[in-house]
């Protein structure tokens, strides 16, 4: 016996759909517009002020003209300081979870503990990093003061991405490696680590590109208002970009005249940011075909 | 050999595998040791008394009371609890109103001498003064000087940490500051969020999903502080000319900042939540006769709630946290927000703002610390709500 619908009923409801539909659509489009409209008004703007004298110079008259070259070696300072921290001990950390951590709680545990750090607001880090770093253990407002803040903000990322990239090898490696007669530290060293690699690669780059736009945790462990000279020794205080582009936004004698400068501040770290997100995905790519292609 | 370095290695690994518990147990340790060093901070000022005639028998004041005594608003002690007589405020910089250089001494060394002769003369006097001036002056009667009550701050609604010469750390106006803008930020988010993830995982053909899904990725790597930067640049002036504010920089400012900030959180756990609802569930329902959007609200919505859930606290967290676009865009009034519309002022943008200024150890600092504290609390919490939910989403697949 066949069911009988009614077809208006069917009419209403695929009207309802539609209309549903429909305006998920239009506010998805809205957002999309918002987003290309950010970026699009920053770049804009941004690349006109752009050029190499920009790029290679100091700023000069009370930060309203010149360049920004101390604010980005800076922050590239920041970046690798960061990474020398965080990537040996996260990748550690990560392949500790996978390979050694009785599984169950302690895993459980070190993995609720890595989501808390990654939880924990950036001013938080701050804070932390004045009075530990800073204060503490006496560094003063200097580039390891602030590269170990913001080495702490990106160890969850790095440990989260070895875990996952350790998690997705399949078992069968390990089993041959240790067939072999190889040790535990052998397998995880000559076999694990390289399959991971590209994954822990795609990850480190990731928090670095986070690492380079964060400006809370910098704000009292290391971020010099204007320096003329580019830093020397990692005990030195340093400029960063997104300290400079919050210094120049916000406070200054001449707002119009340091206008410009902003865009092209955020000009260059927007463009950072795109560089870090396409390496990223490409470093993946590339080396999933390749393990494809095997 | 090769065992003793597979030893080592397991030991390294072992020590780093437990790097973030320690970096947690020290953020915890120091955050609290500064925090509640707050507590034992005098009312007044370390190193000043206030000082009254001997007459006067007013013991306590709190920080809130001396304040208005010394901003005037409160004029005579029968508000306090006193006799009936006038308030007469008196700084040490008064006293080169009634002495001469000469009189003082070249070094201030008679100012103690002088200070106690204006006490006495003066029933109604609060002479606020450093300590060691008053050393060994007789029959001053001074205000007792209590620790800082933790009622105080935590119920505290108003934030004057440089006030002089008692600094008020009520910690209301803050906590009300930060929960205004990400409620209405969340708010703002919710509904663009929802619409955004259900179109990506069910609606979307694949072209558009490639299309929208690295876009709103690369949103979630952008600085905060090009956020603030475009907040200030464009929504600050566009809300000013909208609602012909006096200032454009408002909590709404902030809310829209942060709605913007917290939106690629919610989609993309959202539509991976959604997106691991299984296959056979949605052909079961659309097998039945359902249409695509009633599968969609009676079965994947249903199926993929708590990661849904976890998705929206997750972005109240960022929205709770997040510090510099905030703080180019709130306009920094520490007062109770009446309207979204007004100036003001959350947790991390006060920390940001003052910690600068604060010198270090000293009650204003320890006051920071102390919302760093609460702040580490409020997203420890959010942390623990997500888990919870996420965890039990395990339980029903």
């Amino acid at each position: 016996m066949a069911v009988e619908i009614d077809p208006s009923y069917m009419k209403h409801k695929k009207g309802i759909q539609k209309g549903m539909f429909t305006c998920f659509r239009i506010l998805s489009y809205f957002i999309a517009a918002v987003l290309f409209y950010i970026l699009g008004f920053i770049i804009v703007k941004g690349i006109s002020v752009i050029n190499w004298d920009f790029l290679t110079q100091a700023p000069t008259d009370g930060m309203t003209k010149g360049g920004i070259l101390p604010a980005i070696v800076g922050t590239f300072y920041l970046m690798i300081g960061s990474a020398v921290f965080s990537f040996p001990v996260g990748v550690m950390s990560g392949i500790y979870m996978n390979e050694y951590a009785p599984k169950g709680k302690m895993v459980n545990f070190i993995r609720t503990m890595t989501n808390n750090l990654a939880g924990i607001p950036s001013i938080v880090f701050g804070l932390f990093g004045m009075a530990f770093f800073v204060n503490y253990l006496d560094f003063g407002d200097s580039i390891i003061a602030g590269s170990l803040t913001l080495g702490l903000l990106a160890l969850p990322i790095v440990i989260r991405t070895t875990e996952e990239a350790f998690k997705d090898i399949p078992n069968s490696y390990r089993e041959g490696s240790l067939a072999l007669g190889a040790t535990k530290a052998q397998t995880i060293w000559k076999v694990l680590l390289p399959m991971a690699m590209p994954r822990i690669i795609t990850g480190l780059i990731l928090s670095l590109g986070r690492v380079s736009g964060e400006t809370a945790p910098i704000l009292f462990t290391c971020a010099a208002y204007f320096l003329p000279k580019l830093p020397e020794s990692i005990f030195d205080q340093c400029m960063a970009l997104p300290y400079h582009l919050y210094v120049i936004a916000t406070s200054g004698t001449d707002i119009e005249a340091q206008t410009p400068i902003a865009y092209g501040t955020a000009f260059v770290l927007i463009v950072i940011v795109l560089i870090m997100n396409l390496l990223a995905n490409n470093i993946r790519k590339y080396f999933e075909n390749k393990l494809k292609s095997k | 050999m090769k065992r003793l370095i597979d030893n080592i290695a397991r030991y390294v690994l072992t020590v780093s595998g437990f790097t973030t518990s320690v970096v947690i147990l020290l953020i915890i340790g120091f955050l609290f040791k500064e925090a509640v060093g707050l507590f034992n901070n005098p009312i007044v000022e370390d190193g000043y008394v206030l000082a009254l005639n001997k007459e006067n028998d007013v013991k306590r004041l709190s920080a809130q009371q001396i304040k208005n005594i010394f901003d005037e608003e409160i004029t005579n002690w029968k508000e306090v609890g006193g006799k009936d007589m006038p308030i007469t405020v008196f700084r040490l910089e008064d006293l080169d109103k009634h002495y001469t250089e000469a009189e003082l001494g070249a070094e201030y060394e008679y100012a103690g001498d002088k200070i106690a002769e204006q006490v006495h003369q003066t029933p109604g006097i609060v002479a606020y003064v450093p300590d060691v001036l008053m050393k060994g002056q007789k029959d001053i009667h001074y205000i007792e000087n209590q620790d800082i009550p933790v009622k105080d701050v935590l119920l505290g609604n108003e934030w004057f940490p440089t006030a002089t010469p008692s600094p008020i750390f009520g910690i209301l106006p803050l906590i009300s500051g930060t929960l205004w803008v990400s409620f209405f930020a969340i708010l703002i988010a919710l509904p663009f969020g929802l619409a955004i993830s259900i179109y990506l995982a069910e609606v979307a053909n694949e072209k558009t999903r490639k299309f929208l899904k690295p876009i709103i990725e690369l949103l979630n790597g952008i600085p905060s502080v090009v956020y603030g930067f475009f907040g200030l640049a464009v929504i600050v002036p566009f809300l000013q000319q909208t609602f012909n504010l006096p200032v454009g920089e408002s909590g709404l400012a902030g809310s829209l900042v942060l709605a913007i900030m917290a939106l690629p959180t919610i989609i993309t756990v959202g539509e991976d939540a959604m997106r691991s609802c299984p296959r056979s569930m949605r052909e079961a329902s659309l097998a039945l006769g359902a249409t695509q959007w009633q599968t969609i609200y009676k079965v994947v919505i249903p199926f993929s709630i708590s990661g849904i859930t976890s998705g929206i606290v997750l972005g109240i967290g960022r929205a709770i946290g997040e510090t510099m676009a905030v703080l180019m865009v709130t306009g920094n009034a520490a007062v109770m927000p009446h309207s979204i519309l007004e100036p003001l002022r959350t947790i991390p943008a006060t920390i940001a703002a003052e910690l600068g200024e604060a010198p270090a150890g000293g009650a204003h600092y320890q006051s920071l610390f102390l919302l760093g504290v609460i702040l580490f609390f409020i997203t420890l919490i959010i942390n623990s709500c997500v888990e919870i939910v996420s965890s039990r989403n395990k339980f029903k697949k």
